[in-house]
Parts: structure tokens; sequence; C-alpha cells
């Protein structure tokens, strides 16, 4: 069981998770310490590293809308956050599969902060509130990157077929 | 007998090799253009990752077909940047990059207008872009979305994308004929409004109807950029004679153009019909883009700082639209105007035909070509408590740089407007 540290409603934007001004910060290493930079006590949580791996950010519908900057879930990532949402916009999903972020798409999900959720392969359980939530599957057309650990080594993958290939 | 199909239908079953596709299948396009801006900084990283321990050499499958325009931090506003913007200029050189526009004054600008003033879209393309205004080439007919860096680094090393989920297409049809001081700004607005932020969330929009045949290319430019903030994949208008004419006669292509059309029993998911004439100019208010209202109900806000620009509203048309309005006028005291044209070309013909010097005359500040204050990086940033008016495309909290502050988006004629009264103003009702 984790806990949920964050509960950020609807159409939560990647101008929220990473602030335009730190968009020269690129490498995944680098990025974490600016997630959720606007949010100050949020942000502080993260940065000090008192929130166990595992934890859950819980969103409502359209999580990461907006631009596309990978940052937003470079800096996710870079804390083991799980992100549990009623649905997420198109581009962040696809980066989160090609970088292996931990999503789950939860329509229903109800939940607050300092609940304790157990997630499974086909629902979430809200052990506070004891209620059961079942989950969409992620896009089947990324399974084959979902199983190669990201797009990186799928790539890779493809690259050195190709290389036989020839 | 086989099912009519959409436009991306078509373009997706020429770029993958088949006969047909239809919505929901999973291919792998070859790719016609791939663009990105500074994030090609983290692209480069995430393409050399790729190629660690295979022993092949990491080429770009095509330099041809790479664009990279230099437009979010122009000129750079931090050593940081600097040292970015110097690496991938180092790349582009050592990959044979011809697509490459650095900061200058002759051939620089925002992404998104450098690539179809260039022609380096053509209908039926396949383009993915690192920036989630990709979808703005759809106006030219081409199939255009946003991508992650890492997804472009893959796209480099194989020239398709890989495991696409083929798009199912929302047909809007939009009849009637547009009022004074309303245009394509209003109507996306308008139409984001209505089916909310997420309600083309995984979808393609396909623009028809008279409305869309009689809009310049500039104006197509603008439904297709904002149609990803209605969550869509892309914004397309299938290509006509007026593509065309923007192709050849203002982006110097030569040579044939063949158009991509929808067949006329191809299946769509949804359909929506818009009548403009009776949609008045529209107003998204803080701090979502689908919080859309009729200027009239936020008439008389305070406004602290007026942008007039982006790759949404910073073309010629535009600009012509606001300097119309300005002329004579001064903007208000105690709100700063600030115009910043989308692409040097921009800037170029509108010092020509004296635009500029009525947006000086009239107070406002005229700023180099780039992304600019639209995403608060580095200039143009609002102070606590403050509200802008914005042609731009996005008003999320902290958009503008700053977090306790508030942007509005709106369309250049109610931009000009505003910026004299110095609170919201209904262009109609202006007293001009």
């Amino acid at each position: 069981m984790a806990k949920v540290v964050f509960t950020p409603g609807n159409d939560v934007s990647t101008d929220a998770i990473y602030p335009g001004r730190y968009m020269a910060t690129v490498l995944p290493s680098e990025t974490p310490q600016y997630a959720f930079a606007d949010n100050k006590e949020f942000n502080t949580k993260l940065r000090e590293g008192i929130l166990p791996p595992g934890s859950i950010i819980v969103g409502g519908k359209n999580f990461g809308c907006g631009s596309s900057r990978e940052q937003a879930v470079s800096a996710l990532k870079g804390h083991e956050l799980v992100i549990v949402a009623k649905g997420f916009a198109r581009i962040f999903l696809q980066n989160g599969i090609n970088l292996g972020l931990q999503m789950v798409v939860c329509p229903d999900i109800e939940a607050s902060e300092g609940d304790g959720l157990d997630i499974s392969a086909k629902e979430v359980i809200n052990r506070t509130s004891g209620k059961r939530f079942s989950i969409s599957p992620l896009p089947a057309a990324r399974q084959q990157i979902i199983d190669a650990g990201g797009l990186i080594p799928y790539t890779r993958k493809r690259i050195m077929a190709q290389a036989r290939a020839d | 007998m086989n099912m009519g199909m959409t436009i991306v239908e078509k373009i997706l079953a020429r770029a993958s090799g088949a006969a047909t596709v239809k919505a929901g299948d999973v291919v792998e396009p070859r790719v016609d253009l791939a663009m990105s801006h500074e994030n090609a900084a983290l692209v480069i990283n995430q393409f050399m990752e790729i190629y660690e321990g295979t022993s092949q050499v990491p080429n770009v499958w095509d330099p041809s077909k790479v664009a990279i325009i230099f437009d979010h931090r122009v000129p750079a506003e931090s050593s940081k940047t600097a040292s970015n913007q110097k690496k991938i200029r180092e790349f582009v050189a050592a990959q044979r990059i011809t697509k490459f526009h650095d900061i200058r004054g002759d051939v620089g600008g925002i992404c998104h207008q450098i690539l179809p003033e260039n022609g380096y879209v053509r209908p039926g393309f396949v383009v993915v872009g690192t920036d989630s205004h990709t979808t703005t080439h759809g106006a030219l007919g081409a199939f255009s979305f946003g991508i992650g860096a890492t997804e472009m680094a893959s796209v480099w090393a194989l020239g398709a994308a890989l495991n696409i989920e083929v798009p199912a297409t929302i047909k809007v049809n939009v009849t009637g004929r547009f009022g004074k001081f309303v245009g394509p700004k209003d109507l996306i607005l308008h139409l984001i409004g209505r089916i909310s932020a997420q309600g083309a969330n995984f979808k393609v929009i396909e623009f028809h109807g008279p409305v869309i045949r009689k809009m310049s290319t500039s104006g197509r430019l603008v439904l297709c950029n904002m149609s990803v903030e209605a969550g869509a994949t892309a914004g397309i208008v299938p290509a006509d004679e007026e593509t065309r004419r923007f192709l050849h006669d203002e982006a110097g292509v030569n040579g044939r153009i063949n158009a991509v059309e929808p067949d006329a029993d191809a299946v769509y998911e949804k359909k929506v019909d818009i009548d403009v004439s009776d949609l008045v100019p529209q107003v998204a208010c803080p701090h979502t883009v689908d919080n859309v209202k009729a200027v009239s109900q936020v008439k008389g806000t305070k406004v602290h700082q007026v942008v007039i620009g982006s790759c949404t509203n910073g073309r010629l048309e535009d600009l012509e639209i606001a300097a119309r309005i300005l002329k004579g006028k001064k903007v208000a005291s105690n709100t700063r105007m600030l115009v910043f044209p989308a692409s040097a070309k921009i800037y170029a013909q509108a010092l020509e035909k004296g635009i500029i010097g009525e947006f000086m005359k009239a107070g406002a500040v005229i700023m180099n070509p780039g992304c600019g204050p639209c995403l608060g990086i580095h200039e143009g940033a609002l102070g606590d408590g403050e509200i802008a008016l914005s042609t731009t495309n996005r008003n999320f909290r902290g958009r503008m740089g700053n977090p306790n502050s508030e942007v509005y988006l709106c369309s250049p004629a109610v931009a000009a407007v505003s910026a004299i009264k110095g609170v919201i103003t209904d262009p109609a009702k202006g007293g001009n």
C-alpha cells in the first residue's frame, strides 16, 4: 500500500508540473528539483526527499495537458512517483510510456491526500474509504514499448534488428 | 467493400505502405519532416543514448528531413541556454542538417511560422515536432502532431514514428459569415469552449465548410495551432486553391502540389456544426483555455499587459488588424503593450507597411520574433496580481512566469482595442 501525497484536480498542465522557465534544464538527472516548482509546499516535500518511492499523485481528467516538454515526465519519474488519474493528455501519456513513468488510468478514482491505495493490474483499492475502482488499460499500440522498458531500449532493439537485416 | 477514409487515414495509409487504414489500427508511418527547437538539446542526449552499446554510428536517418529552429529563448537569456544552443549548432553542422534557423534577423522566427513560410510542409506530409503546437501545420493539409524528445530521438534514428494508433476524426463544419472584428481566433476559442480542453483528446479535428474555404492560410494556421488546446492529436484543413496560392506565392514552392481529400463516405466519430454569423469576440478566461466567454461578459477587466504575437496570432494579418485599430491612438497609461512578430520575414513586411511605426507611435514595445512572453521564459513576465490579455494560446496558472497572475486569451482585435482602453473591451463598442 502506498499513500496519496497530492491531489491537484483536473487539467494539470505541464506548465504546472514543470514551469517553462526551467526548460533550459533538460537532463533527467537534473529536472526532478523543479517538479511542481510553483507549488512551494509540495515541491519542498519532494526536494527534501521525505516522500517514500511509490508515493501517489491522484489527478483528475486531462492530466499533463499542454506543452510536450518531456521534463514534466522525467521530473516526476525522478521522484519515483506513481500517477493515478481519471485520464491523461495524449503527449504526456506517450512521454510517460516512453520514459517508463508509472501511470494508472482510473476513470472513476476517488481519493484524498493521506489515503492509502493498493494498485493491482485490474483495480485500485482505496484502503481508507474501502472503495474499489477499475483501471483502463494503457494504449495497446504502445505495449511493445512498455514491455521493452521504454522507447530508448525499444528503438535500440529496432536499430540492431535493422543492422542485422542490412 | 472498404469504408471511405478521412484525410489522416489516407495520409497514414500512404506513409505506412498500406492500401487502407482505419481509426484504431496501429501503424509506423514514414516521417516527411521532423521539427525541434531548443529542446533538441534533450533530443540529442536521448539520441546518443539509443546508440550506446550498439556499435552503430549515431546519424539522423535523413538530414534533409530534420528541421531545427531556435525560438523559445532567443537571444539566449542565460549561459545555460546559450550552451544548449551551442551544442545544437555543433550537432547541426556535424549531421549536415539543412533546415536550421539560428537566431537571425533575416530568416529566424517561431518554428510554427518558419515551417510554413519556407514551404517545408506540403499537403499529405507526416510531420512530427517536439512541440505541442506542431498541430499548426495541419493548416496545409498535412498530418502534423506533437511528440516528446525521446520519441523524436527514435524518429531521428529510424525515420518513422513507431506504434502510432490511427486517430479517429471529428468533422467540424463551419458555415455563415464572420461579423466585423470576429475571426479565426474567436472560432477556435468558441470550439474549445464548446467541446472542452479534452474534448478532442486522441482525435483529429478536420475543418470543413464555406467559412474555411474562404479563410486565408494565416487564419487556418490559427485553427490548427489551437486544436491541441481541445486535446486534439492534430487539426487539419483539406488543401485547396488557397493552399496552392500560399505555397507557390508566399512560400516559394515550385511545381505541382497534390492535395489529399477525405472520401465522401469517410467515417467520422462525431460531427460538429458551427454557424459563425452570430459569433461575437471570445475570451478564454483564467486558468484554462476552455473557460471561454463572450467579450461582453468580461468587459471592464483591468489589463496590465497586452501581448500580440506568437505562433497563434503573430502573422502579418494579425498585426495589420491590430495596427488599424491602434492607428493614431495611444496605449492606456498603466497598461503596457508588447508585440512580437512570428518571424523575421513578417517583421520586415510589417516594417515596410508602416505597421511597426504605428505600434511604436501608440506606445507598444516591439520585441524580436520568438516565443517571447507566451511561456514565461525570459521576457514579459507578469507581476504579482497582474492581468495579461494576450493573443497567445495558453492561460494556465503561471504560464507567463508568475503563478500569482492571470492570463486572458483573445484575438488581435480585442487585444488592440483593450490596450487603448486599459480594460477588456468589445471592439464593436471600442469607440472607433
